[in-house]
């Protein structure tokens, strides 16, 4: 895992003792709510319906047990003894007080931790594969490429007021685990023909209220031009992204309005003057970062079979545990969707419980899924049974990963002052329908994914079934969406037709799995199938 | 104290340059271009910067307008002034807080006529935080990484 050095370690404390400074002034009435917003946002601060809220950053979804161990403290002596793990592999406090905000990050900095930039119209945390480093088909660990870009994109004096806000992620694969593509800058860690490592650029996507599956602009970047080529990219969307309208001021309107070939250009022609300035970091600093994330002494001559007696057990090592490319290990997912929970939501006794299972279990380390799960990325497969054991003792054992109970769903009306409609009792009901009904089991894989409202935190775009709640004159209405995916197989959901009420839309996706079991063939995943068969199919069923 | 700070919008507050300040007035990009004579200029939010670029060695102060603190397209305005060898005066007005101040001279502007006057212990503050920066920019910073690596 990275670790700061005396830098990393006095800019943290710096932006602490700058929020302590911005926080007194609120408070003191020195600076309006109009003035402090812009500075708290910087901090990952919102105000939401009924208390501020504060977003911390994970860098690159990952955590070591010490720090899941503090995050779990905060959540105890700050919030209500519960955090929230996002979609963008981040975590939320729901019930902060102002007063308390500059100790919180000061708890967060003794553990190499921050809020910087997990809000406002800037460069924001930067995400990344959660099973890196794990994972077989992986070219290399793309973490030192994503830390690098951390280091270029903390405190950047020229993007810290950028016509909206701005999400990286960096992956290294032909897999795509981080959705890559619906980010404002996706880049994928790649090899050209002489075999040497670059940077494949896909700019302008995202979700949002216009989703866009971002396009190739540079098939292979240097990686001794990887800040500056992103430094281009980033002012040529500073110069013209839109700044008339919120809801078109992101970088994927702009690749749309002037074509991808036209920002390209604009981007290679910045590029060259760039390149002569000198700003890239030395070659000598992505070496330095990278044994922080190097592969751990893993141990040899383990057994690659698991005593699968207990069926329960056979049933999660089947759906939460992943491939690794060390003999005899995996990785193992702990689902944070138990039946009828709240999707991503963890009590601070289960991450307590988490931050030691990673230290025993999985070389102290431990990832935050984009879809609100955790991961312990290096699990020996013979000492599964008691991970297991733990964890389901815990609440913390659903066999559920990228099944319809694994459900990703934003906080929605029940906390966010942008939604339309409630997301969190919509998730609640269909993993407990399917649960009872037993039909989850026949689904198989089929991602489902709750927004409410059109700012889409919760990827329905990018759901095999998507769900968005809107308001329909004062009443909460949910429309169903299907076929999207947020993989290498990169689709964006459409809707169906005509939403439905809270009932109506638990019992659509009920017909949504029907339609697909009976249609489906030997092998196909819903996804599968729906792209083989078309939405008619499932149309007629819905509305006829 | 206020009071001498100086509050109307083309009231220079800071200046981190010791040659005279700049006589006569500002006039926007399209009559900058049209006269030969003209020594200032004022870049409000949707002008492109790069126009000025075969006209530096005339200009003796370039004034980027922030209507709001919001709109950040002035950063990239002035640093790519300064990346073009531009050595005069920059000066950032309008609604300029003191809170965007550090980033502000990182990306080259060396003077300040802020809508709204700085408070002198604020400024200070704002101008000793950062012990160090992540990246270099129009400044003479050293970035981390290049201290990481002497």
């Amino acid at each position: 895992m990275y670790q700061y050095d005396q830098y990393d370690q006095a800019m943290v404390d710096a932006r602490v003792e700058e929020f302590r400074d911005q926080c007194r002034r609120r408070l003191e009435g020195k600076l309006t709510e109009d003035q402090f917003k812009p500075l708290r946002l910087m901090n990952g601060l919102y105000l939401q319906l009924h208390a501020y809220m504060l977003r911390v950053a994970i860098p690159y979804g990952t955590l070591s047990g010490a720090q899941m161990h503090a995050l779990a403290d905060i959540a105890d002596k700050y919030d209500k003894g519960y955090a929230h793990f996002t979609t963008r592999q981040n975590v939320q406090y729901n019930w902060i007080k102002l007063e308390e905000a500059g100790d919180i990050l000061a708890d967060l900095a003794n553990v190499e931790m921050h809020a910087i930039q997990t809000s406002g119209n800037c460069i924001r945390n930067i995400s990344s594969d959660h099973f890196a480093g794990a994972a077989g088909d992986e070219r290399v660990d793309p973490r030192p490429y994503a830390e690098l870009l951390r280091q270029w994109s903390s405190f950047h004096p020229e993007f810290s007021y950028l016509p909206r806000k701005f999400k990286i992620a960096v992956i290294a694969s032909d897999k795509d685990r981080a959705a890559m593509r619906l980010h404002d800058i996706g880049i994928n860690i790649v090899r050209n023909d002489a075999g040497e490592l670059g940077a494949a650029f896909y700019v302008g996507g995202g979700m949002g209220r216009t989703p866009m599956i971002a396009p190739l602009i540079r098939d292979f970047v240097p990686l001794d031009q990887l800040v500056t080529y992103s430094e281009a990219c980033l002012r040529v969307y500073n110069r013209h992204g839109r700044r008339d309208n919120k809801y078109k001021a992101r970088i994927k309107i702009l690749v749309h309005e002037i074509g991808a070939e036209e920002y390209t250009r604009q981007v290679e022609e910045e590029f060259a003057h760039l390149l002569e300035q000198g700003i890239e970091p030395p070659l000598a600093e992505l070496e330095r970062i990278k044994p922080y994330f190097a592969a751990p002494e893993f141990a040899s001559g383990l057994t690659d079979r698991a005593d699968r007696s207990d069926p329960d057990f056979g049933l999660w090592i089947d759906r939460n545990c992943q491939p690794h490319k060390a003999p005899g290990y995996v990785s193992a997912v702990i689902s944070l969707k138990p039946v009828g929970g709240i999707p991503g939501d963890a009590s601070a006794e289960q991450m307590h419980l988490m931050a030691d299972l990673a230290r025993e279990y999985s070389f102290d380390e431990c990832r935050v899924m984009h879809t609100q799960n955790i991961v312990l990325p290096h699990v020996e497969i013979g000492r599964l049974y008691e991970l297991w054991q733990k964890l389901d003792a815990a609440g913390l054992g659903a066999p559920n990963l990228d099944q319809i109970g694994d459900i990703i769903a934003c906080p929605g009306l029940d906390y966010c002052s942008l939604a339309n409609a409630r997301s969190i009792p919509v998730a609640q009901k269909i993993s407990e329908r399917f649960a009872a009904s037993g039909k989850g089991e026949a689904l198989g894989e089929l991602k489902l994914k709750i927004s409410g409202c059109i700012n889409a935190c919760g990827h329905h775009h990018a759901g095999h079934v998507g769900i968005l709640g809107v308001d329909r004159k004062g009443v909460e209405n949910y429309q169903l969406l299907l076929g999207g995916s947020e993989a290498e197989d990169v689709s964006l959901a459409k809707i169906t037709g005509r939403g439905f009420d809270e009932a109506g839309i638990i019992a659509a996706v009920e017909t949504v799995a029907d339609v697909y079991l009976e249609k489906r063939h030997d092998g196909e995943r819903f996804l599968d199938t729906y792209r083989r068969i078309g939405m008619d199919s499932f149309k007629e069923a819905l509305y006829d | 104290m206020t009071e001498k700070l100086g509050t109307g919008r083309d009231e220079v507050q800071l200046r981190f340059r010791d040659d005279a300040m700049p006589e006569g007035s500002q006039v926007t990009v399209d009559a900058f271009l049209e006269q030969a004579d003209a020594e200032a200029v004022r870049i409000e939010p949707g002008d492109d910067a790069r126009a000025l670029l075969p006209h530096l060695s005339r200009i003796r102060l370039v004034e980027v307008n922030f209507p709001t603190f919001g709109d950040g397209r002035g950063y990239s305005a002035a640093r790519v002034l300064r990346e073009h060898g531009y050595t005069g005066e920059l000066r950032a007005v309008g609604d300029v807080l003191v809170d965007q101040l550090a980033y502000m001279r990182r990306c080259g502007f060396d003077s300040f006529a802020p809508e709204q006057a700085f408070n002198e212990a604020d400024v200070e503050t704002a101008l000793s935080r950062w012990p160090h920066v992540y990246q270099p920019a129009a400044d003479a910073a050293v970035p981390i990484w290049d201290l990481r690596h002497g």
